[in-house]
């Protein structure tokens, strides 16, 4: 790995800083500059995205190798007698998720302005926007495992002001303190794991000449001995870390802030949960694959740390479809969507390795965006309704929104052609192929029939059949903390600051899955650093899953068509599911009761202990406090008593005799000579006497 | 008894009786007087050392005495000019009601 | 012991006790004078011829006599009407019995081993002399008391000015 001296590796830290500097202007911007506030963070993002395009054009004009990973390392401060260093790395994997992060967000930040125009916090939330996106570059451009998870932190924080953004309404802020909390606790697994990693290898850099923790010297110290359960210390490292990783990106069980998250505006559900944030997870993992790999060559199966991101990531890919099925909040069925699709990168990088995952993350990230962009558009055109039930027919209002996310619909349900279909299939071609066992693509195959259902059966209640909104649910006009609420009481489509985005990614979504097809697989050989051919050879491996995907996708497709298409006609009608099964479908849309089941074990427990320490705390210090003062009183009471009766009488007894005698000494001084006179002659008869008897001999 | 140890007696009785007189008598000129006595009686007594000391021809006694007579003389003069100044002011010359000295 | 002696003592003694004792004022001056007397003569006795004459001179030309004016100034003339004693003569008395007590026991404690002397024989002259030569400086500081006394007796005696203010 040479040490580049191009000026985009050295200055490649000027991308996460541009928005975060733009954060700290806007933030003590005042409030009514809302134009200056956007414009910073759109500039910083355009700038930032530049000098990503400038750093993917670096990489690809490197050609292939070893050489493409670049990284720079300062020292920061000294820790004893080493120097802790911090970097930034410059590779493929960094320069796609840039890419993607910079055009993305921009895209939503340009959206956002139009979206948040009528917010009187609107000028907030472009600083915590441009925060967030400074901290998301710099976890992607990280070479330390320390400033990734400072970077990390400050992610989870910008998440937790954005979905607290209207922080007036309780269930807002409930719902940025359990995402908060929830990703705390995966990252006490990722603070671990760090920690371990330190200990095994003395660094915490990714790469540093040889020297770094994901290189071949770090790697196979750690393949020596086995730790607990006899797994090596790789795959305990690794797993730890995964444990962040399941939190940020919303595995089972550490799922449940995601779709409370919703209560965040639409372009934070849009870049934060849905395109970035919770794609840092699975970037995480594809950046510390090789710890995650490292396993005695002449073993042939895959390390413990992939079977288990592998399984976690299946089971979280059929549970997010299984409940997705049953919601009714237009947002709720794109977050459990999103928990699904995480599930399915998680798959893709313990089966099939770094360029699996990160294909189906970056598509991911634009058609997820762009259906919640859309959905933001028919929110604020439905002015604050985000119930489906209230909604339907809106194809006639709302064209180009239509078209839009239909795009996006297609390219998530995986419709052959579409950029979700390669992308997906690549994992179903990678868990079939996973030697330890072929469930995990039974559990996406099914859960991929899940999604063509449940998007069809969204697309059906929102923009198809006769308009069932009745005229009383309309959101009150003045009620500022609800969504696109402008006080008009037909639907319409969004103005074109907000459409234009939503076509921009829908050109993308389309066409952005022809990068990684079997056939050309230029992403694929671009992350692993090969040259790409292309050739029509994989097509005869690949034909059968290709068809056998189409087939369960136009399968739910039609049974989403048969039970929804013209059934809905009044807004209180049931669910027509719900009618075929009822008691699962009421399973379902409590996401398998997993919020109750917490609240009742880890909650309760938690405030059984908040119960015992306060108890603790009122009887326990408190009383030893209340002890100690008591004692501090007595002392104080007995050093009065002593002061009062016994110094101060002790003294005032001495000035009582002192005064007396000399009251008694001042009767002899009565004024009187005679009685002088006779004081001197006793006094002369007591010395004469005196002195006769002392001279006797 | 020898002359002297008579002589020395006679003394110690005047001085005595000026003593006894100087601290019973009401009247502050009597008192004074019995100062003088007392003085008369030390004076005697240095006669009496003289005439029966060691060393008459130094004329020591007389001279004491001499000097003994000339101050008795002054301060009785003083003294009294004091009394006479004091019953100015009081009317009276009674040593028992002149007390304001007292504490 | 002379006969002389014991008479003198005794006119002195009486004297002095009567002139302590009597109770017009006047009367003890009168019979301070007979003890004064008495001692003078006793100095003669003495051999103390000069001193004997100062003491006439000095104390009852003098002394005495102011005396009698100071008391005839201040009233004491007339009879007294209050007591002559003070309120606690009984302790005054005492006192001076137990130092005559004390007196007479250290002189009869003391050893005595003079015997009968010659008298001796001193001048006027001799007394002059010592005055000048040994005693020059006592003498210079007597007068120097005497003029300081003459001022202050003279002082005090003056009637006072009343200031007008």
């Amino acid at each position: 790995m040479a040490a580049s001296t191009d000026w985009i590796v050295r200055n490649l830290w000027l991308i996460p800083t541009l928005p975060i500097l733009a954060g700290a202007a806007i933030s003590v911007t005042k409030q009514r500059h809302r134009v200056f506030a956007a414009s910073l963070a759109i500039a910083s993002m355009a700038v930032a995205f530049l000098l990503s395009l400038d750093a993917f054009l670096h990489v690809l004009s490197l050609g292939h190798g070893e050489t493409l990973k670049q990284a720079i390392n300062i020292n920061w401060f000294q820790f004893g007698n080493e120097w802790v260093k911090l970097g930034w790395l410059l590779d493929p994997l960094t320069a796609v998720m840039l890419l993607m992060v910079t055009f993305v967000g921009l895209l939503i930040f340009i959206y956002s302005f139009g979206y948040m125009a009528e917010d009187e916090n609107c000028t907030r939330f472009f600083c915590f926007l441009a925060l967030f996106a400074g901290a998301m570059l710099g976890v992607v451009i990280a070479n330390s495992l320390l400033l990734l998870f400072m970077f990390w932190e400050i992610m989870g924080l910008t998440s937790y002001l954005l979905i607290g953004f209207w922080y007036a309404k309780p269930i807002a802020s409930a719902a940025a303190k359990k995402a908060f909390i929830v990703t705390r606790i995966g990252d006490l697994g990722f603070f671990l794991g760090m920690a371990w990693l330190y200990f095994q290898t003395g660094t915490l850099l990714f790469y540093d000449n040889g020297a770094g923790c994901l290189e071949h010297s770090a790697l196979t110290a750690m393949l020596v001995h086995a730790t607990i359960l006899g797994l090596t210390v790789s795959t305990g490292i690794g797993l730890l870390i995964f444990c962040g990783a399941a939190g940020k990106s919303g595995q089972v069980p550490l799922h449940v802030w995601l779709p409370d998250a919703m209560e965040g505006p639409t372009p934070v559900s849009a870049l934060i949960h849905a395109a970035t944030m919770v794609a840092a997870g699975v970037f995480l993992i594809a950046r510390i694959y090789p710890l995650m790999s490292a396993h005695i060559p002449s073993l042939l199966t895959p390390t413990i740390a992939l079977q288990v991101v592998t399984w976690v990531g299946a089971i979280t890919a059929l549970f997010g479809s299984l409940v997705a099925v049953a919601q009714f909040d237009i947002k709720r069925i794109l977050a459990y969507s999103t928990v699904s699709q995480l599930g399915y990168m998680m798959i893709g990088l313990g089966v099939g390795g770094v360029s699996v995952g990160m294909f189906h993350l970056i598509t991911h990230a634009f058609f997820k965006a762009l259906l919640f962009l859309g959905a933001g558009s028919v929110i604020h055109g439905c002015s604050g309704e985000q119930d489906i039930r209230h909604m339907g027919g809106l194809k006639k209002y709302m064209p180009i929104t239509l078209v839009a996310y239909s795009a996006g619909m297609l390219a998530l349900c995986g419709f052959p052609l579409f950029a979700g279909f390669w992308s997906k299939d690549e994992i179903l071609h990678s868990a079939f192929a996973w030697s330890v066992s072929s469930i995990p693509f039974y559990m996406g195959a099914i859960g991929a029939l899940l999604t063509a259902f449940y998007m069809t059966r969204q697309m059906y209640y929102v923009f198809f059949g006769d308009t069932h909104r009745p005229a009383h649910h309309f959101a009150p006009a003045d009620d500022k903390l609800s969504e696109g609420s402008h006080g008009h009481h037909a639907p319409h489509e969004s103005p074109s600051v907000m459409t234009t985005p939503l076509l921009i990614l829908a050109v993308f979504a389309v066409f952005l899955g022809f990068m990684g097809t079997p056939f050309w697989p230029w992403f694929q050989s671009f992350l692993e650093g090969e040259q790409a051919v292309l050739s029509v050879a994989p097509f005869a491996a690949a034909w059968r899953l290709m068809l056998i995907s189409t087939c369960l996708v136009l399968l739910g497709m039609g049974f989403g068509w048969k039970l929804y298409a013209g059934k809905i006609k009044q807004a209180n009608e049931p669910d027509p599911l719900q009618q075929l099964q009822p008691r699962i479908f009421s399973v379902l849309s409590h996401a398998f009761y997993i919020d109750r089941i917490y609240a009742v074990t880890f909650v309760r427990l938690n405030t059984v202990f908040a119960h015992l320490s306060a108890w603790f705390d009122r009887w326990i210090f408190n009383g030893v406090v209340q002890i100690v003062s008591k004692i501090v009183l007595g002392a104080a009471y007995v050093d009065n008593f002593i002061d009062k009766y016994a110094v101060n009488a002790g003294f005032d007894g001495g000035c009582e005799t002192v005064s007396y005698s000399a009251r008694t000494l001042s009767l002899l001084q009565n004024g009187r000579i005679q009685s002088y006179l006779r004081t001197i002659g006793l006094a002369l008869i007591a010395l004469a006497i005196l002195m006769f008897w002392g001279a006797k001999p | 008894m020898s002359p002297l140890n008579g002589y020395l007696l006679l003394s110690a009785l005047l001085f005595s009786i000026g003593l006894a007189g100087a601290l019973t008598r009401r009247n502050a000129i009597l008192v004074l007087i019995g100062i003088e006595l007392m003085l008369n009686a030390a004076n005697l007594n240095f006669i009496a050392f003289w005439r029966y000391g060691p060393n008459p021809a130094a004329l020591t006694g007389i001279m004491f005495t001499i000097f003994s007579i000339t101050i008795a003389a002054a301060e009785a003069a003083v003294g009294l000019g004091i009394i006479l100044a004091v019953y100015r002011h009081t009317r009276s010359t009674d040593l028992d009601q002149m007390s304001s000295m007292k504490g | 012991m002379n006969l002389i002696f014991f008479i003198l003592a005794t006119l002195t003694i009486v004297g002095t006790a009567a002139a302590m004792s009597l109770r017009s004022a006047i009367h003890c001056i009168l019979a301070l004078t007979i003890g004064l007397v008495g001692l003078a003569a006793l100095y003669l006795l003495l051999g103390a011829q000069f001193v004997g004459f100062t003491q006439i001179l000095v104390y009852v030309g003098a002394v005495a006599i102011l005396a009698v004016f100071a008391i005839m100034m201040t009233q004491g003339a007339s009879a007294p009407t209050q007591p002559i004693l003070s309120s606690s003569w009984l302790t005054g008395v005492s006192v001076a019995v137990a130092v005559f007590a004390v007196l007479a026991w250290a002189i009869h404690a003391s050893a005595s081993t003079q015997t009968a002397q010659p008298q001796p024989e001193v001048s006027v002259n001799q007394i002059g002399a010592a005055l000048m030569h040994r005693f020059g400086l006592p003498l210079e500081i007597m007068g120097l008391l005497l003029t300081a006394a003459l001022i202050g007796a003279v002082i005090l005696a003056m009637p006072e000015k009343k200031e007008t203010l």
